[in-house]
């Protein structure tokens, strides 16, 4: 137990590094002259040669590439990702700033998520009308096809300014909050509820089930006691495509309803070329997905008694 | 044996009518992409600036924009940009995510070891945001979208390909391969990579209707060819900012990609659940 929880610690540090080195690489390496990125492309022309020594001199381009490499590694170790180019804000201040309003969101569509893909799984697996049940069951996918743009605009016209019930824009108040959260529970819930689907209808046809309705549960019992949970766990599997999708979904999220955040920040950043904050970013979203996988490692066998079973199997 | 299973085939489709209508809208994508002039006789360029934001209508089926373009006709040649985009970013993902996990599943520790990890690193950032990355740095266009897309997926294609590979590498009629004598290339080439495929061929086709929307995303974030050209994202974006007044600007050629993606991701289902796989 302790060697893999050592193997899985070791290869989460290791994603984080190497997204690190790899942004280095794509942002700061790749680029001809990486100063130019700093300016608008549009009055690249018009700056002249000294100014733009001088930039590169502040941000260290002029040095060779593996001692400005080391050097920003050592100053990212202690959590500083340098100076946003826009702003002159640090840009952990700028991410930490926005990053609330994210988690917030998040949070609050997984929840939605969840609940939307249970609903469905159950409907789903209870129904005894096929055509209910073919229905439910093709909104899954029809959940991950929508572009999340669209249905963010679809909700805006109906329940902004049609019916005018919440604001359009804006981050302010829990009222503002409810269109971006469902709009990004949407696809969320999708491959949740595609999984659950299959994870309830095989605990269903499995022996214990059949066992328990033979000494009498009811149905409803042999679900709430025994399927749900077991059907459950395995939803963990697909964190990592959860949280791609939160994060995907929240920098369209927050440009449609124009609300502050780290996906909307993303979007400037790329918009603007602001390097450092660009890295940042991306650093911290692979720390954030490693750390969660590596939980969700950590986690799994603690839950799952066969699971760790086989881990003890494996050590000895 | 063909003759029988042609009509068994046509009869089993038919019984699925969303399936029909699956194939039905991607050959409408497709007849829009390559032969757009035959759809609609409107230009997607120039528009009449007098009928601008006409509602639909028999004459404009998706009405006009703020320049009077009929929108129907935007998103027929729209259909060529975001496509071609799309089977590009395919293309890459798959033929360079196949190849990375046959070497990674077939010369094993080392080279394993060493591609997993950095597969690693390509999974743990979301293939949005990676793509968003990759397109800052090679600059704005609907080409770089395409390749951005497809450098983002080409991890999870590895991952697939990899695993495929170790589990035809195992089967018993390989090693009977290698003990009549085969090499190991000869044996790569005629039983791993025709036997590893299929699932890959299933992944490429789910990332189709995926990949469209990633396409269209950054196309709607503004990352595609500039304004003038016509692209489904950023059709949407354009009427973005007329949503509360003439909604069906942003709403019909978002309902159209929508459309595209559902049918997409059916067909490539249909595909999984195929017995002969």
């Amino acid at each position: 137990m302790l060697r893999y929880a050592a193997l899985k610690t070791g290869r989460a540090l290791f994603v984080v590094w190497a997204a690190f080195t790899l942004t280095f690489v794509l942002l700061f390496v790749l680029p001809a002259n990486p100063e130019d990125l700093l300016f608008d492309p549009a009055e690249l022309n018009t700056i002249p040669p000294e100014v733009r020594e001088q930039v590169a001199a502040n941000y260290g381009f002029d040095e060779p590439v593996l001692v400005q490499y080391f050097e920003r590694l050592g100053r990212a170790l202690a959590g500083d990702f340098g100076n946003s180019v826009q702003s002159g804000k640090p840009v952990t201040e700028a991410v930490l700033g926005v990053l609330p309003n994210t988690l917030l969101l998040s949070a609050g569509a997984l929840a939605l998520a969840a609940l939307i893909a249970y609903g469905i799984a159950l409907t789903a697996t209870s129904t005894r009308r096929p055509w209910l049940r073919n229905l439910v069951e093709s909104l899954p996918s029809a959940a991950v096809s929508v572009p999340v743009f669209l249905s963010g605009i679809l909700l805006l016209q109906v329940f902004a300014f049609k019916l005018g019930w919440f604001p359009a824009f804006g981050s302010d108040g829990p009222a503002s909050l409810v269109l971006p959260l469902v709009t990004l529970a949407v696809p969320v819930s999708g491959p949740i509820a595609q999984l659950l689907v299959r994870r309830f209808t095989a605990e269903l046809e499995s022996g214990y089930v059949t066992t328990s309705r033979a000494k009498g549960a009811t149905r409803e019992q042999i679900v709430t006691g025994d399927v749900f949970r077991n059907a459950s766990l395995p939803a963990l599997t697909i964190t990592g495509i959860t949280f791609g999708n939160l994060i995907a979904g929240s920098v369209i999220t927050e440009t449609v309803f124009a609300r502050e955040g780290v996906g909307r920040l993303t979007q400037t950043a790329i918009n603007t070329l602001d390097v450092p904050l660009v890295q940042g970013i991306v650093v911290l979203v692979a720390a954030s997905f490693a750390f969660i996988n590596l939980a969700v490692d950590l986690v799994y066998p603690l839950l799952d008694p066969r699971l760790r079973a086989t881990l003890a199997l494996e050590a000895r | 044996m063909t003759v029988l299973t042609a009509p068994r085939a046509t009869r089993d489709l038919l019984r699925q009518p969303v399936l029909v209508a699956a194939w039905v809208v991607v050959a409408l994508a497709i007849g829009w992409a390559l032969l757009p002039q035959l759809f609609t006789s409107f230009s997607p360029y120039t528009g009449d600036p007098t009928a601008s934001f006409a509602p639909p209508s028999a004459d404009h089926w998706f009405g006009t924009d703020r320049l009077g373009r009929d929108l129907y006709a935007r998103c027929v040649y729209g259909a060529r940009t975001t496509l071609t985009a799309t089977l590009l970013a395919v293309v890459v993902a798959f033929g360079i995510g196949t190849v990375i996990g046959l070497v990674a599943g077939y010369f094993g520790r080392l080279w394993d070891n060493a591609i997993m990890r950095v597969v690693d690193v390509f999974l743990a950032i979301p293939s949005l945001l990676l793509a968003m990355v990759v397109v800052s740095v090679l600059g704005y266009s609907a080409n770089n979208i395409a390749l951005a897309v497809g450098i983002s997926s080409i991890a999870s294609f590895a991952r697939v390909m990899r695993s495929e590979v170790l589990a035809v590498v195992g089967q018993d009629y390989v090693k009977a391969a290698y003990g009549a004598g085969a090499g190991r290339l000869a044996v790569l080439a005629r039983h791993v990579v025709p036997n590893s495929l299929s699932s890959v061929i299933a992944l490429a086709a789910l990332e189709v209707g995926t990949a469209v929307l990633a396409v269209a995303s950054l196309g709607f974030l503004g990352y595609g060819s500039p304004p003038p050209e016509p692209e489904w994202g950023l059709l949407v974006a354009e009427g973005r900012d007329y949503v509360a007044v003439h909604p069906w600007i942003s709403i019909l050629p978002g309902t159209a990609l929508a459309l595209v993606v559902i049918a997409a991701h059916r067909i490539s289902t249909s595909l999984r659940k195929d017995p002969r796989r």
